[in-house]
């Protein structure tokens, strides 16, 4: 008699997870995929808006911030990486290591990233208007980058309470997996806001 | 037959490589901002590496390599949102131009 015979009408309960990924796995991939829409939403509209305004400011001399920053995020990436395969070993003291790593790293942008930000305001931007043209660049700088800060906020406050609760046996490697997935999203969506938003308008 | 240790370092080999080609893909966008071009070329070419640079972080830094059918369900799924989302890049021309109502 076969497995499914046993099961009777129950066989369906013991069918294997969508594409073979744990519910909370797949719960967090369509999260990224909603999660994409919005910034993707976010950087079209920019799109439009930039490509429809002559003029554009090109407020940006120096790459030096951002180009840190850039490095910072993805560095980040990949001690999170080097936490989660330590985890999978079972070497729980170098997982929570590289994995509060990585937060210190998301603390550290976040920083470079508010001096930024006030850097732009004492020269006079804000979210309606700004020395160098029209008032909508601040709303799309402010917008697209806050969102992609509060996300990176986000992912710092996850690291350190999923961290802590991996350090008291309440998660385990696979939720830490789960949450570098998001961390990664979060420095892959860095890579299209630098070039859209950043590299495109430096004054040359 | 491999130990853990060994499939540790060699996996970590693997994620340093990877780290390393986004790394040099993103200073490749530094450099293109600096190139002497219109700036429709410049945007097509940033974004092309910045596919690559999202292509090579979901499939290995987030192993979507290893699971065909996710990655297609992420690909296809995502694409086609993308993908719908350039419907309106008409009207931002047209905007720009100020044809024919803005004349």
């Amino acid at each position: 008699m076969s497995h499914a015979d046993t099961m009777g009408g129950h066989a369906g309960l013991m069918e294997k997870p969508t594409f073979s990924v744990p519910a909370k796995k797949m719960a967090m991939w369509l999260f990224i995929i909603a999660d994409t829409a919005t910034f993707a939403g976010c950087l079209v509209a920019y799109g439009f808006i930039r490509n429809a305004t002559p003029a554009w400011p090109r407020p940006f001399h120096s790459i030096a911030n951002v180009a840190l920053m850039t490095f910072i995020l993805v560095t980040s990436s990949l001690t999170m990486l080097i936490g989660v395969r330590a985890a999978r070993t079972g070497d729980k003291s170098r997982a929570l290591r590289w994995t509060f790593i990585t937060a210190a790293a998301g603390i550290l942008f976040a920083l470079l990233h508010i001096r930024e930000w006030l850097a732009l305001i004492n020269e006079g931007m804000t979210l309606f208007q700004n020395p160098w043209g029209t008032g909508l660049f601040g709303a799309a700088f402010f917008s697209i980058t806050g969102l992609h800060l509060t996300h990176v906020t986000g992912g710092v406050i996850a690291l350190i309470v999923v961290g802590i609760r991996y350090k008291g046996g309440r998660y385990n490697a696979d939720d830490l997996e789960i949450l570098g997935l998001y961390w990664h999203f979060v420095d892959m969506v860095w890579m299209f806001v630098v070039p859209l938003v950043y590299l495109l308008n430096l004054s040359h | 037959m491999a130990t853990a240790e060994e499939h540790k370092s060699s996996g970590i080999g693997k994620d340093v490589v990877v780290y390393l080609c986004i790394l040099a893909l993103a200073g490749l966008q530094f450099v293109i901002a600096y190139q002497s071009i219109d700036g429709s070329q410049m945007f097509v070419r940033m974004l092309i590496v910045a596919v690559l640079e999202a292509g090579l972080a979901l499939l290995f830094f987030m192993h979507l390599s290893e699971n065909r059918g996710l990655l297609w369900f992420v690909v296809i799924f995502t694409g086609f949102v993308l993908l719908a989302m350039q419907y309106g890049w008409t009207d931002s021309f047209r905007m720009s131009g100020g044809v024919p109502w803005a004349k």
